[in-house]
């Protein structure tokens, strides 16, 4: 494939590069990643957003080889030159203990409860040689400080902690073997509001310090655009916006992120009622010949229900693409308070 | 603090900046040592009243059922000759038997708590003696049972849990069906045919003399003592690891590159222990039930043959003291599965039940 090849000319490579990303699960009619596109540079900042079921969660995880059972892939997904989706069992273990990690959206599922905080700390480290006893809990207690913790937390358990706690042991982890790219799955949806706010910074703070390249999974556009330098919107396993978070946020190109932000709550406009978008994804049971937003685009024509968007560049925006028919013809309507 | 502390009660530990809570966390440890070792204690004290409460309940229960069961313990002492009822009378005085069943009860409570254990009617002899002699056999094939269940049952369960679905795991639940399918008293007749009949590999009777020599006599009763319960046991294994896969938990391990024998080991075994324990736990009484069966196939004098042997004659006193040990190891097993528990699971906590 001609673009893998572009990725790996020295000046532009990219920490995470998928290219044609199509993911395919037994027994349904279409593929659950439909020809994904994504980039996240180094030490870049790139959140995915998405309605529950877009696929970004899968996205995120192929980044590190971990697709469902029984699922296909072909594209190419590459993480700091390196492609995952060949990757034998070591390589893969080499690619999740050194050079991806990725932060879970609930800590109290994901750490085992009844092993001590220390052990979740050290242990891909330990267990793959990669450092001695003293070597990694030299580096748990650094992260620890990092994160905020005392060093005590390396002798309790799970339970004895916060959720807030728990989600910065889960970061600290990531970081252990100081990665090049983070990948982080709605890291802040288990916790409560104040603890989120928290956590964001923590991750903004650790992320800018470690240099680490951060792919933020999210359903909260707010949030995206507080997080993120870049924007990628995903709809039924495609991407249809990307571009730089503020701008997407404050003149969305394709009607789907116009849709997402005008149905997010605002406290600023509490007048009238919440805009909904009709309908719902489409199921992985139909195929989709067109737009797969089209059944629920209040400007579709007929176009778009028969011939599947091109990916364009927007015009006067750097690194911004737009997968819409209709997108040059189109004004939409913005997030409120921020443009 | 809360007494599971876990997962409702952890986030009230601090929801603020990370120095609050840090101290709010220092505080709690003292608070939780402190009144951990006062929990045991308190949790010993009330299994001691559950074992007395429980024990006197079995007793009483044991001693209706024996006294309530069709049959008369003189008919056995006679041995089939008939007697004047004069000598009926004697006899029947001798043994108290012409007592209210509260006296009776009563004497025999008396008497157990203070060690008299009686006298068998079969062998005029004291029934603790007659228990002592044939204590080591038997616990020698609950032992070497119970290593068979632990190492067989455990070690299918892990090897199916491995790859479920796969070859190894159909081979496993085809064998443990088998297995759990089959009485221990047919077990110990096909044993016998194949390995002491045909291969001549084994003796087929008697339990031997000297450790070695026991221990090779009881080879195959062990192994027809302990196959319903690897089989059981392997299952309970493989179903505990299988749910424990599913749990987040083993996928963030595996996507932290930890290799598959360890993430098997530590994250979904170790977790899966409790079940496994509990499950062990049964099965370490229902092999002391089982021997009854067993000893009488291979001929073992042990305590089983001998409850068997007493049943048949009515020789109440044996009856009664070998139904109450069989209670006790069933009070006492479990008793230290209870106590294994927070070792396996630092989120329960002894005592848990009562401050909840």
């Amino acid at each position: 494939m001609n673009t893998a090849q572009r990725s790996q000319t020295p000046q532009k490579s990219q920490t995470l590069h998928i290219r044609g990303l199509r993911v395919s699960l037994p027994g349904t009619a279409r593929p659950v990643l439909d020809g994904v596109d994504l980039e996240v540079g180094a030490g870049q900042t790139v959140a995915l957003v998405g309605e529950s079921g877009s696929g970004k969660t899968l996205t995120s995880r192929a980044a590190l080889g971990m697709l469902p059972a029984g699922a296909t892939a072909s594209g190419v997904v590459e993480v700091d030159g390196q492609d995952v989706l060949t990757m034998d069992a070591r390589a893969l273990r080499r690619l999740r203990t050194t050079t991806a990690a990725m932060i879970f959206q609930d800590p109290r599922a994901g750490i085992n409860p009844v092993r001590r905080v220390g052990d979740f700390l050290t242990e891909a480290l330990r267990t793959n040689g990669a450092a001695d006893k003293r070597t990694a809990r030299k580096r748990a207690l650094a992260l620890l400080d990092a994160v905020g913790l005392p060093e005590r937390v390396l002798r309790q358990y799970p339970h004895e902690l916060s959720g807030g706690m728990l989600q910065r042991v889960m970061i600290a982890a990531s970081l252990m073997a100081d990665p090049v790219l983070l990948l982080a799955d709605e890291p802040t949806t288990a916790l409560d509001v104040t603890t989120q706010a928290e956590i964001i910074a923590l991750l903004r703070d650790l992320q800018s310090r470690f240099g680490t390249a951060l792919l933020f999974v999210t359903h909260d556009l707010e949030l995206a655009a507080v997080i993120a330098d870049r924007v990628a919107v995903m709809y039924a396993g495609r991407i249809v916006e990307t571009g730089p978070a503020e701008q997407v946020f404050a003149d969305p190109k394709h009607p789907y992120t116009a849709a997402l932000l005008a149905a997010t709550p605002r406290l600023d406009a509490p007048a009238g009622r919440l805009a909904v978008i009709p309908g719902r994804v489409p199921d992985l049971r139909t195929e989709i010949a067109g737009c797969a937003f089209a059944g629920r685009c209040a400007h579709a024509v007929d176009a778009c229900g028969q011939e599947r968007p091109e990916t364009a560049a927007v015009p006067d925006r750097s690194q911004a693409t737009v997968a819409c028919w209709r997108s040059s013809t189109l004004t939409l309507q913005g997030g409120a308070s921020r443009g | 603090m809360s007494a599971v502390g876990g997962a409702s009660g952890g986030s009230s530990v601090g929801s603020g900046g990370a120095v609050g809570s840090a101290s709010a966390v220092s505080s709690g440890d003292a608070v939780r040592s402190a009144s951990a070792a006062s929990d045991v204690w308190r949790f010993a004290a009330r299994r001691a009243v559950e074992l007395a409460v429980t024990l006197l309940a079995a007793s009483f229960l044991i001693f209706s059922a024996v006294y309530l069961a069709p049959g008369r313990p003189e008919t056995f002492l006679l041995g089939g000759r008939s007697a004047t009822p004069e000598a009926l009378a004697s006899i029947r005085a001798h043994y108290h038997l012409n007592d209210p069943f509260p006296v009776q009860y009563w004497r025999w409570l008396t008497q157990m708590a203070h060690g008299d254990f009686g006298t068998s009617i079969q062998y005029r002899a004291p029934v603790l003696h007659l228990l002592t002699a044939r204590l080591p056999g038997t616990l020698m094939l609950i032992g070497m049972a119970a290593v068979l269940v632990a190492v067989l049952g455990i070690g299918a369960g892990r090897l199916s849990a491995r790859r479920p679905g796969g070859l190894v795991d159909q081979a496993v639940l085809v064998v443990t069906s088998v297995a759990v399918g089959t009485p221990s008293f047919v077990a110990a007749i096909v044993l016998i045919w194949v390995f002491s009949v045909r291969l001549g590999w084994f003796p087929s009777i008697g339990s031997g003399s000297g450790f070695f020599d026991m221990a090779y006599h009881l080879t195959l009763p062990a192994l027809a003592l302990s196959l319903y319960w690897v089989g059981t046991l392997a299952r309970v294994t493989r179903a505990a690891m299988l749910a424990e896969l599913s749990k987040e938990h083993v996928a963030v391990a595996r996507s932290r590159g930890i290799p598959e024998r360890i993430v098997l080991r530590r994250h979904v075994f170790r977790n899966a222990a409790g079940g496994i324990a509990t499950m062990s736990g049964l099965t370490i009484t229902g092999l002391v039930v089982s021997t009854v069966l067993v000893e009488s196939a291979f001929g073992l004098g042990g305590i089983g043959a001998f409850l068997d042997s007493s049943v048949s004659v009515k020789d109440f006193p044996v009856v009664q003291a070998i139904s109450l040990l069989i209670v006790t190891v069933f009070v006492a097993v479990n008793l230290v599965v209870d106590l294994t528990y927070p070792l396996l699971d630092p989120r329960v906590r002894l005592g848990a039940r009562n401050s909840a």
